[in-house]
């Protein structure tokens, strides 16, 4: 079987990671209970005439896929996959809202026609005209790393050798309005800085895209070799030490190779238990490293942590600001994530330098 | 029939998000479709809901269409006759 590395990463989220030259050098903090992205000048990547159809979603995973072409010196690749958790939000809550003003009449098709979650994978692939494998998987949190793992075992197998993987959310207002009544979303603002200590419920909702290209060829410009990928849809979370230990043992692992373990903390009281249990235990003398609390939680926010641990192991250096604790790493050869939303879809990805 | 082709500019460019144009942009005799402002198949199925459910216009014939939306000139012409809203 062939190696899978990381080739390119692109991002765009609530901090300005879209200029890939920095590493979260200038932070924005936010205080609010939902957080937008930081949107690039989509008119240097998409045509006016084929942006004016295309809601935030569309454009950032568009103009995210087009950045990560860029970066991997590549115009075109074998496949494109898409995870989005929510899919094109914005037209569905247009087209949906028209049905109900409007008494069923005089339904509009635009927003229709936009509002699958298969938009943005089509999109892409209209913009680079490719016309190979292209699938969307809409999993909850678990929808990019359901892609990761396809384009993975495609690359393995050697069937495809460059691919395009992705996830990308966008935050509408009517289903903002409702996880504020579910709680899901913090009844209170809350500072980027003071999330992780919150001890309220719900958390800080935002949005993004983050895409990459994988590929089994190396390069020197290569980030890092994707070891495995595991996905859980539910699990016993006091057994998540066993589960994590078997995971890095699989991969002929122990708690002391990895560097710095990624989590998908958000600040929800209820559920950040998860985390503490590894981070109380086994990977309590380990580097702990988050990153939900400056860009928002969402679907798709964990290829945000693959970006973040793709960014570690090239620039062999972790930015103060996503520091959970005070252990610190000199080098870095092995990164473990760990991401779940809710207590569900959890995934663990294991990352090596190369 | 001046107002109401000021209105047409500014719902088609609301409607259609034509982000970049504004009512000066738009000429009265100007090709809504073809080398004008190169509108396609799915915005000419905006003008006809648009059609039914501003002005009560419901078209049957798909042909008409052609005619009827050749420019701001032409539909204000057959909105001003056909309209019941």
């Amino acid at each position: 079987m062939k190696k899978v590395y990381i080739n390119s990463i692109s991002s765009i989220t609530a901090q300005k990671t879209f200029d890939n030259s920095e590493f979260l050098d200038k932070l924005i903090i936010h205080e609010n209970q939902v957080v937008f992205a930081v949107e690039p000048n989509y008119k240097d990547y998409i045509p006016p005439a084929a942006a004016r159809r295309m809601a935030k979603g569309i454009k950032m995973g568009v103009v995210a896929s087009k950045m990560a072409l860029q970066e991997a010196n590549l115009e075109q690749v074998d496949a494109i996959i898409t995870g989005t958790g929510m899919g094109c939000l914005r037209d569905s809550e247009k087209f949906l809202s028209a049905i109900i003003d409007n008494n069923e009449q005089f339904l509009t098709p635009t927003s229709f026609i936009q509002s699958t979650h298969n938009t943005v994978g089509g999109q892409v692939a209209l913009e680079l005209q490719c016309k190979g494998y292209n699938f969307t998987y809409v999993h909850g949190s678990n929808s990019f790393e359901s892609g990761l793992l396809d384009a993975k075992m495609q690359l393995e197998l050697d069937e495809a050798q460059n691919i395009l993987v992705g996830g990308v959310d966008e935050l509408g207002d009517h289903t903002t309005k409702l996880n504020k009544i579910i709680h899901h979303i913090k009844d209170e603002k809350i500072s980027s800085m003071e999330i992780l200590n919150s001890k309220t419920k719900g958390t800080v909702f935002g949005e993004g895209a983050n895409f990459f290209v994988l590929s089994n060829k190396k390069q020197a410009f290569s980030y890092a070799e994707i070891l495995s990928v595991k996905l859980f849809n539910t699990l016993d979370h006091t057994e998540l030490n066993e589960i994590a230990l078997s995971f890095l043992n699989d991969n002929h692992l122990s708690v002391e190779d990895i560097d710095t373990v990624v989590l998908g903390n958000n600040g929800d009281v209820e559920f950040d238990s998860h985390y503490y249990q590894l981070t109380s235990g086994i990977f309590k003398n380990t580097q702990q490293v988050c990153y939900k609390h400056l860009i928002g939680e969402f679907n798709t926010a964990s290829p945000f942590g693959l970006w973040v641990a793709s960014k570690i192991l090239k620039n062999q250096t972790v930015p103060g600001a996503l520091k959970k604790n005070d252990l610190a790493t000199s080098s870095f050869k092995y990164i473990l994530l760990y991401n779940m939303y809710r207590g569900e879809n959890h995934s663990f990805i294991l990352l090596k330098s190369c | 029939m001046e107002a109401l082709k000021q209105e047409l500019k500014e719902n088609i460019i609301e409607q259609l998000n034509l982000e970049d144009m504004s009512v000066e942009d738009i000429a009265d005799d100007d090709m809504l479709f073809g080398d004008g402002l190169a509108l396609d198949s799915i915005d000419a199925l905006e003008l006809i809901v648009m059609l039914d459910k501003n002005y009560g216009i419901k078209l049957t014939d798909p042909k008409e269409g052609r005619t009827i939306f050749e420019s701001i000139n032409t539909m204000a012409a057959y909105i001003t006759e056909h309209r019941s809203k």
